[in-house]
């Protein structure tokens, strides 16, 4: 029987990955990523989980030994964070176009210099491109079923595709939580056994990552566009079919009290459950404020998104990353160009807070909301804004 | 010569798991040494492969000379990867997803790969104990990208990025020693080979894969194109560096030393040196100065494997 327990997020991860049961872990420490990988080692140790973990001596060869697991055909599993994440940059791009699905937690982190081991987003914004298929979680429970529907989806034949889960460092990883943990048969339900389709095998002898020369590169590149683009409907499968066995249902944006909303603010990760305590205290003030909690980052959820902001006249973006001398942050970025087609669009402000840590509590997100407001009715041509900078 | 030609197809494998037609340079040593490691290999082998001359000249889309299971995947981290790997397949032999069937686990990278950007996913890999063969193409610079200098160029030997000129004689750094730093991490098998002796290097190679545990050898390839040398010369090259004692055949087991070929007499440096244009500018004292050095390396090489032998008896 599920049974609901107070646990670290982080460990419910190391839960996850032991229901899943997978072959290989190959991790490097960092902070705040470690206590997923710590308690791993504590299952292999102890026999919970049969599984190899290798201790690697970089973040770069955690990911390359991961390249190397999953080629065999092994379900592999790594975890990692803030520059850990940068180090495994290059190697990132392999996984994607070699159709290797590994599934990373991402215990999200700021970047050096100066050095910060807390939270933000300036890491994934700079793996965005990689290839990978990127789900952003909010609380603990969001985390952990998302790990287990990572393997279901990247391991599904029509995707075969890396997925990194998101959750913000110390702000979730750090934080204990009540949360459902699932039964080992209950998760065999939901997630099949993993059989990669062309492993590397000496019977039948496969060439995996050739030079690809100029006649061929685009084509290649044109595949992985189309494989990652079509992997949104297996993803609302499977999401879909865990609700239906476990009766969370989960989808790429979620509204929260948009009815009627004429200023909507879109968040991402933890910061998302913390806005919602604005929302609904400018919503008693009888304001018609809502929030968008964007969870599928990559591929991107276009149609859902502009469904979502069709009837508001603001919409007012936190980024938790900075694109310097850039518009700002680079989520309102991408939230602009995909409604600058429409007709009808809101105005999209951007506020880049939160970085390296920095808190934004329920009346932080009110003051965005009321300063978004604003700047929308003075009908200031401002891309964005620093919030939280202390002056 | 004739009962050679009688014997050899009987001792070696006919089997070539590295197919003709790939688009190496003529007389390239380190194809030359693929072909014959990929012998010794057999076929329940997986390559692992870093970027680098084999990658572009075997492997281009759709196309390929492998006929053994082969990724590539970075430049760097062959080592890496190949742990991974052999970590993959003993996970799922042991939870009955893969027949137990022994695959042999080879990582393959050129001098850059190993000794220079490669060196922290090598020195990982070796330490954690993977059971796998790690094969270092020596060919003494950046062939592919055009013979940049590599900390494995040999003193002055003229590269692209350290030429030969008023003021320079090349590489002004001695040749790092890799099979020393492999050896370092106590591995139950280090060894130096040369495709210019066949039969060595297949020798050693079966015992490097067979060998439980992590394996490193390091092969000397003669590149024609980098080192300014006649492409018919490569095998020639190959025997005087071995002959100079410029790169000795030596195998490394279990902390013992052991010379494979041994060079009773060595020959003077010169006749390796004056074959290749990278070494062309030297003046006599400079090749002096490499002799000396060569003299002094070689004979504190024979010290270890005298030791050994003592340990031994």
């Amino acid at each position: 029987m599920t049974q609901r327990v107070g646990i670290e997020v982080s460990r419910s991860i190391a839960i996850a990955v032991k229901l899943a049961n997978v072959d290989v872990v190959s991790a490097y420490p960092i902070t705040p990523q470690t206590h997923i990988v710590e308690d791993i080692s504590e299952l292999v140790a102890n026999g919970e989980l049969d599984a190899s973990y290798i201790p690697v001596e970089s973040e770069h060869s955690a990911m390359s030994a991961c390249l190397g697991a999953s080629a065999v055909g092994a379900r592999t599993f790594t975890a990692t964070a803030g520059q850990g994440l940068e180090l495994m940059h290059e190697v990132l791009y392999v996984a994607s176009f070699m159709r290797l699905p590994i599934v990373m937690a991402v215990a999200d982190r700021a970047l050096s210099a100066p050095i910060s081991i807390w939270g933000d987003h300036s890491d994934v914004m700079a793996v965005r491109d990689t290839g990978w298929i990127q789900i952003f979680a909010a609380n603990g429970q969001e985390t952990f079923d998302n790990v287990l529907c990572a393997f279901r989806i990247a391991e599904d034949r029509r995707v075969l595709l890396p997925v990194m889960i998101h959750l913000d460092g110390f702000q979730l990883t750090h934080v204990i939580e009540p949360i459902y943990i699932l039964e080992s048969s209950e998760v065999d339900k939901f997630l099949p056994p993993h059989e990669y389709p062309l492993p590397l095998d000496p019977d039948r002898p496969i060439t995996m990552g050739g030079l690809a020369p100029p006649n061929i590169y685009t084509e290649t590149k044109k595949a992985q566009q189309v494989n990652l683009t079509a992997a949104k409907e297996v993803i609302l499968q499977a999401w879909k079919e865990f609700g239906d066995i476990f009766g969370r249902y989960y989808s790429p944006v979620e509204s929260y009290r948009c009815e009627g909303a004429k200023v909507i603010l879109l968040a991402m990760g933890s910061f998302s459950e913390t806005a919602m305590s604005a929302v609904d205290s400018m919503r008693e003030e009888g304001k018609e404020v809502g929030l968008i909690k964007l969870c599928l980052w990559r591929p991107f959820p276009f149609a859902e998104l502009r469904q979502a902001v069709k009837d508001a006249d603001t919409l007012l973006v936190l980024d938790r990353a900075l694109s310097f001398g850039g518009p700002g942050g680079p989520v309102a970025s991408e939230i602009r160009s995909a409604l600058y087609g429409l007709d009808k669009r809101p105005k999209v402000i951007g506020f880049v807070g939160g970085l390296g840590g920095r808190v934004i509590s329920p009346s932080g997100f009110r003051e965005i909301i009321n300063r978004g407001i604003e700047i929308s009715q003075a009908g200031s041509e401002q891309e964005f804004e620093m919030f939280g900078v202390r002056e | 010569m004739e009962k050679y030609a009688v014997f050899v197809p009987k001792l070696i494998a006919k089997r070539e798991s590295f197919a003709p037609g790939h688009r190496a340079c003529v007389g390239c040593g380190e194809a030359l040494a693929v072909r014959q490691a990929c012998k010794a290999l057999g076929r329940d082998a997986i390559i692992v492969n870093a970027t680098g001359c084999m990658e572009v000249i075997a492997t281009p889309i759709p196309y390929t000379s492998w006929r053994l299971p082969w990724i590539h995947t970075l430049f760097e981290n062959a080592a890496a990867t190949a742990s991974g790997v052999e970590a993959g397949l003993k996970a799922m032999v042991r939870k009955g997803k893969r027949p137990a069937k022994e695959i042999r686990v080879v990582a393959m990278a050129g001098d850059g790969g190993t000794s220079d950007i490669g060196l922290q996913a090598l020195s990982g890999a070796l330490e954690r104990g993977h059971d796998f063969l790690y094969i270092c193409f020596d060919n003494e610079a950046y062939m592919n990208t055009g013979i940049q200098r590599s900390s494995a160029t040999p003193y002055g030997a003229s590269t692209t990025t350290a030429p030969a000129g008023k003021l320079s004689i090349g590489q002004v750094t001695w040749k790092k020693n890799m099979p020393a730093i492999a050896a370092a991490h106590d591995i139950p098998y280090v060894a130096t080979a040369c495709p210019s002796y066949p039969f060595d290097l297949m020798a050693k190679v079966e015992k490097g894969v067979s060998t439980p545990g992590p394996a490193y050898i390091h092969i000397l390839s003669v590149c024609p194109t980098g080192w300014r040398c006649a492409p018919d010369l490569t095998v020639r090259i190959g025997r005087l560096a071995v002959e100079t004692g410029i790169f000795p055949l030596y195998e490394i087991e279990n902390g013992k030393y052991k010379l494979t070929i041994d060079v009773p007499q060595l020959r003077p440096v010169r006749d390796y040196l004056k074959l290749q244009g990278r070494f062309r500018h030297l003046s006599e004292e400079k090749v002096l100065e490499i002799q000396n050095r060569v003299n002094v390396d070689y004979a504190r090489l024979k010290e270890k494997v005298a030791c050994s032998q003592k340990l031994n008896s």
